[in-house]
């Protein structure tokens, strides 16, 4: 089965440039929780009640400044959000509809009945949702409710791809170059591919988010990929206009935040480097860039005020750059909105966007002065999502979070998410599960506090993508900040894929899984009511690892268990148990973490180290010895059979029994979180069975597809 | 060992040679051939029937019967009996083929520490056929098992009858069975088929109190494919016939399969630590990390909003008891009752709970036998029952009620309302209908009777009740709107006490582990009788 996705190849290289902008170590601000470069001013005017039209972690992190500026606030929910956090959080609560974003989060006119009926002053729409609405802003307008956003009439020119390009044009930002104009159809958008020069970029006029977005290398795929992006659009965003432009290879995506006031005061915040993305959608981002150069830094910041002060745009926006490997930049879009990825900003200026936001929206006027902001140290933001990432990088998981421990957060560590143990991850909105976000004196140390965090972050319940970011944390490339938008497939190929060992952890995991099983046994043979029975302490066992098979000796006593594999011997400092999902020891001195995913009564442990989720099969020396007589089961060949990748709805079926089908055949196309994934024969044969028909929902692993 | 007895007989020796030289060295001499045949026998016997049908054995993918309880023995604490008795057959030339110890190895080993009697069939030995020999071994240890009240395993593997033997095979089958009748609710009796299993030969583990059977290689079958085909004239193959998946997913003849023979065994000693000695002996209890004093906040969001939207009970259960630790019982036949063995702070307690996720968590034949076998078996050794209840009532059909679900049903209904052992109940959603009252309710002299906030509990459903109340009239919407007023929550059932209290979800862990140490002291007895008349 291979899931099709925007993976391409690409040859050229980058150049290296990683360096840290401020030279040697110096104290920093850090950031336990969000807080303001400077206090508070509790005299200037704010709203006393602000409505958050919106859900999740961003729900829950405007909520927590508005409490802070003494601002009353309000959550709206659906009725699945019914004991969500934000609802928690905030004073007070309205309930908005069906689960359906369109029946709840995404209704403009409910929302304007709750803005009504808790008699808020203000609404602040985080990101997504109602954002970037015009209509929904126009709405607010005519009621006379404070929008904490730019105008309407800024959403409008920027939200449409061609209106803001020609903005940009005369406020003097750099553009890429493109056909100005709507594509009619796909002979259209191969005559204008032509007349442009292959790669080009097809994307949905109203789009965002990766979503009808195709890259098109020849004729045929502008063709396709005209039709798939036109009905990606009219699906996603009720428009189907497609436009086009020319595509930059291993680009990066580096964005500037801005600023701006009602007094046509505007400022930048520096960039934030978004290249790390999948499927168009970012997973880490970082402030600042280790490629820009203060020059480029400072006229990318110029162009994003300039821009800024063309359409006097107010509240906080973020101007989104292609830069390309000679660090020429070109303007992509400009977001209305506060981004997913803010915080790493308020983390390196000290600024709190949501309460400018507040202030900006009040009337108040901007008090920062652009040569006041200064870069303080580095910040790195993982976004942690509830998704496969083994299956193209991140396909949707669903389901309920039975145990979810956010990791104790160091100094300078801050996790933003909006959910709690027991909430459910669900079909209905975005997967992202929470935001890591690591702000230190320099971006060494600040990817070394992520990994420390995320391997004491414990979620249980869903498949969720630490494997991968942890993995690209420790990755060469990424450490020398050799990145780009296409990073993921150049350097993982097709697919993500379990590292291999290296010697010493293979043996760290056999050394805590043998003592795992030994303090198990002991317990297993510790009646509390029962005959005082001598102890075992020591063991002789067998561990299988990656069909790697490791003798062990064990001795247990008191505060140490000593294990020997070959010559080596480890002491254990016991003190762990089989309950807490987190084992912190230390392996002959040196610290080291794991954590505990399961244990089965027939020897099988399940231990996540660094990220990834090992299995260890535990055998005694005689049960070992006896192993070679147990007949070894036919494997089935995964090969002829398609399962569903993910939970989701089958768009389309283009089989059916009896059929002979070639080795990459498009077979299913299951829609997901509106991505359509196309499910393609891993094999050639005859199809044998179709177990699923056009409109059927799916989970996880139903099998779709059997061929002969 | 060999020398020091040696030295020690030639002393013997020298010392008596001074009475009667001649008569001392006769009786020294005989005393080291009866040595040396001892160690002889003893080698013999560890053979089986030797090396090349062990190594056939082997091959088909089974370890010997004296490697099962190697494996299934904490190491050196097997101790055999009988292994000098030789079968007493002097028909069709069996008086020339003798094996010391014949087809079972039998005697009593420790279980993580604690003892266990064990047969083990050794294959290897005419097939591991049951003769009178065999029978009266077996006999030996559960007798003494009965007596010290100890659990007994049997690990089967047996080809059948000791045909050469006629009727006296057939009576050592019957005084197993007799035996394992008598043995029945005073110690758990355990049988892991790993062979073959047929003819009389299974009715022994199907009167014990848990079949396991180990997949691919072991069969259950009253007779096997060569009779069906001459009988019936149908095709089958042993696999089908009484295969691991046959039995523990259509018959419900077997409880759990497991994967190898190495599998079950190490499950088996696992399984073993939830059960008590015998029915006079407590409940085991190791040491709980998992803490029992703290709210599990997922228990909240289980139950979906929409009342008719299924869930996975298993869920409730796993985030209910210690450390998610479950061993189900049988967890592929009849999905929609599950049943299974957990502890609660550490103690050991017997879990029932419908699964809306199958056929709607209804009762039907299966799911009630599953049940009332389970729950009595739980009564019988003082194991604490926790049910969880969501039922929408017994399954309604021709096929059901020609099947006699009356009288299956009643079954279940006859376990819970004579079970004395701590009977907490929590009701998670449904508990309608005749069902209701079946399922631990507080009319069967349930102890602890809980309901969440989305607990509904009526005689059926809105729909069934407003046709019938109001048959023929419109507005049929206004009426179950006001029957689901009344029923659709549990106040109708808490202002009448049936239901103790209605509590958070995520409290209920900590309150069902309180409520079991309360009740550990629990006193009840049913009226003195010869025994009830379960309606079977």
């Amino acid at each position: 089965m291979v899931v099709h996705n925007l993976a391409h190849c690409f040859l050229s290289k980058l150049p290296i440039h990683s360096r840290n902008l401020h030279g040697g170590r110096r104290s920093i601000r850090h950031w336990r929780e969000i807080s303001t470069s400077g206090p508070i001013n509790c005299r200037e005017p704010k709203f006393d009640k602000v409505l958050i039209a919106n859900r999740g972690e961003i729900a829950c992190r405007i909520i927590s400044t508005a409490k802070k500026m003494g601002v009353k606030t309000v959550a709206v929910y659906s009725i699945v959000d019914a004991h969500a956090k934000h609802v928690k959080m905030a004073d007070e609560k309205v309930l908005i509809g069906g689960p359906e974003s369109s029946e709840s989060y995404l209704n403009i006119e409910r929302i304007i009945r709750a803005v009504r009926s808790s008699g808020s002053e203000a609404v602040h729409p985080g990101y997504g949702f109602l954002s970037e609405n015009a209509n929904f802003v126009e709405a607010l307008e005519r009621e006379g409710i404070a929008f904490v956003g730019p105008s309407s009439e800024a959403i409008t020119r920027m939200g449409d791809k061609l209106e803001s390009k020609r903005l940009a044009i005369e406020a003097g930002v750099n553009t890429v170059p493109g056909f100005d104009g709507i594509i009619r159809d796909s002979a259209h958008c191969v005559e204008i591919a032509n007349e442009i020069g292959y790669p080009v970029m097809i994307k949905a006029s109203a789009g965002g988010g990766g979503k009808g977005m195709r890259i098109a290398r020849n004729d045929l795929e502008a063709r396709d990929g005209f039709a798939l992006a036109a009905q990606e659009a009219l699906a996603s965003f009720g428009d189907n206009r497609i436009l086009l432009e020319k595509y930059i290879d291993n680009p990066r995506h580096i964005e500037i935040q801005v600023l701006g006031d009602k007094f046509g005061n505007a400022v930048h915040l520096f960039e934030r480097e978004c290249s790390i993305q999948r499927r168009h959608q970012k997973v880490i981002e970082e402030a600042p860039s280790t490629f820009l150069d203060d020059a480029t830094r400072s006229s990318m910041g110029m162009q994003a005020v300039s821009l800024c002060k063309k359409i006097g745009y107010h509240s906080a926006g973020t101007v989104e750059f292609l830069v390309d490997q000679n660090r020429n930049f070109y303007f992509l879009e400009m977001n209305t909105r506060l981004q997913v990825e803010h915080p790493i900003t308020e983390c390196i200026t000290g600024i709190d966007l949501v309460e400018q936001m507040l202030r900006i929206a009040k009337g108040n006027e901007l008090k920062l002065k652009q040569d006041e902001i200064k870069i303080d140290g580095w910040a790195i933001e993982s976004r942690i999502y509830a998704e496969d990432p083994y299956k193209n990088f991140g396909l949707p998981s669903t389901g309920k979070l039975y145990k979810y421990q956010e990791p104790k957060l160091a100094k300078g560590m801050r996790c933003d998410s909006g959910i709690q143990e027991g909430c459910e991850i669900s079909i209905y909105y975005d997967a992202m599960i929470s935001k890591l976000i690591a702000h230190a004196a320099d971006r060494r140390s600040a990817i070394d506090k992520t990994l420390e965090s995320l391997d004491s972050y414990v979620i249980r319940g869903l498949k969720h993508n630490i494997p991968l970011i942890r993995d690209i944390l420790t990755e060469r490339n990424f450490l020398r900040g050799d990145i780009h938008t296409n990073y993921l497939s150049k350097t993982y190929g097709g697919k993500f894929q379990t590292k291999p060992l290296h010697c010493s952890e293979k043996v760290n995991l056999v050394s805590i899984t043998a003592a795992l099983y030994a303090a198990w046994d002991c317990r297993n043979k510790t009646l509390l009511n029962g005959p005082n029975l001598k102890t075992q302490s020591e063991w002789e066992l067998s561990i299988e690892l990656l069909e790697e098979s490791y003798d062990v000796k064990l001795l247990k006593t008191a505060d140490t268990t000593t294990i020997r594999i070959g010559d080596e011997v480890f002491q254990i400092t016991n003190g762990f148990n089989l309950v807490n999902p987190i084992i912190e020891t230390r392996i002959n001195g040196t610290p080291i973490i794991m954590q505990l995913l399961s244990k089965c009564p027939s020897g099988e442990f399940k231990l996540i180290y660094k990220g990834e989720t090992r299995r260890l099969n535990v055998l005694t020396k005689r049960a070992s010895e006896l192993r070679r007589f147990v007949l070894v089961k036919p494997k089935i060949d995964y090969s002829k059979i398609i399962k569903s990748p993910m939970p989701g709805l089958v768009k389309s079926v283009m089989c059916g029994v009896g059929d002979f089908v070639s080795n990459g055949q498009n077979l299913c196309i299951i829609e997901a979180m509106k991505m359509q994934n196309t499910l393609s024969s891993d094999a050639e044969g005859v199809v044998k069975e179709v177990n699923v028909k056009e409109g059927d929902a799916v989970s996880d692993d139903d099998v779709l597809i059997i061929l002969e | 060992m060999q020398a020091f007895r040696t030295k020690f007989l030639l002393k013997i020796t020298q010392d008596s040679s001074k009475l009667t030289p001649k008569l001392t060295y006769c009786a020294v001499a005989n005393r080291l051939k009866i040595e040396k045949q001892i160690q002889e026998t003893k080698e013999k016997a560890l053979l089986g029937g030797g090396q090349n049908r062990i190594d056939a054995q082997h091959k088909k993918g089974k370890l010997t019967a004296r490697e099962r309880i190697d494996l299934f023995a904490d190491p050196g604490s097997f101790i055999e009996y009988d292994m000098f008795m030789e079968h007493t057959c002097t028909d069709f030339g069996m008086e020339l083929q003798k094996f010391p110890g014949d087809s079972v190895i039998t005697g009593h080993c420790l279980v993580n520490g604690r003892p266990i009697y064990v047969f083990s069939q050794d294959f290897t030995v005419f097939g591991g056929s049951l003769s009178s020999t065999h029978s009266k071994k077996i006999c030996k240890i559960m007798d003494q098992a009965m007596a010290v009240g100890v659990p007994i395993v049997g690990l089967n593997d047996s080809g059948g009858a000791r045909i050469q033997e006629g009727l006296d095979s057939l009576a050592g089958y019957a005084d197993i069975f007799q035996r394992n009748v008598l043995a029945s609710g005073v110690i758990p009796q355990i049988s892991l088929i790993m062979g073959p299993c047929a003819g009389g030969a299974v009715y022994s583990p199907a009167l014990t109190d848990f079949t396991f059977m180990v997949e691919d290689t072991s069969f259950l079958f009253v007779t096997g494919p060569d009779v069906v085909k001459s009988v019936t004239n149908e095709d089958v193959t042993q696999e089908k016939l009484g295969g691991a998946h046959t039995h523990t997913t259509v018959s419900g003849v077997a409880h759990k399969s497991f994967k190898n023979d190495i599998d079950a065994l190490i499950q088996l000693r696992y399984f073993l630590g939830f059960l008590p000695q015998s029915n006079s002996q407590p409940i085991p209890v190791i040491a709980c990390d998992d803490p029992c004093d703290k709210d599990v906040p997922i228990l909240d969001t289980i139950i979906p909003l929409k009342t008719i939207e299924p869930y996975d009970m298993l869920d409730v259960i796993l985030s209910i008891i210690d450390e998610r630790d479950f061993f189900q019982i049988m967890p592929n036949y009849a999905k929609n009752i599950i049943v299974g063995f957990a502890r609660m702070n550490g103690k050991t307690v017997g879990v029932v709970g419908n699964q809306p996720k199958v056929a709607a968590g209804c009762l039907d034949i299966d799911a009630s036998i599953k049940a009332a076998r389970f729950v009595r078996f739980c009564d019988a050794f003082n194991i604490p029952l926790i049910t969880l209840v969501d039922v929408p009532g017994f399954l309604p059909g021709v096929h059901q009620e020609a099947s006699g679900i009356i009288r299956h049903g009643a079954k279940l209904l006859y376990a819970y309302a004579e079970a004395t052992v701590p009977k907490l109940t929590v009701i998670t959603r449904k508990g309608y209908g005749g069902a209701y009252d079946v399922m631990s309710s507080k009319h069967l002299r349930g102890d602890v009777n809980y309901a969440w906030p989305t607990a509904e509990l009526a005689v059926m459903g809105a729909k069934g009740a407003v046709s019938v109340l109001y048959r023929g009239k419109e507005n049929a919407d206004k009426y179950e709107a006001e029957y689901n007023n009344t029923f659709g929550n549990p106040f109708h059932a808490a202002k009448r006490g049936f239901i103790d209290d209605v509590i958070e979800p995520r409290t209920t862990r900590w309150r069902l582990c309180r409520d079991l140490d309360v009740l550990a002291t629990k006193k009840m007895t049913n009226p003195p009788r010869k025994h009830g008349n379960m309606p079977l």
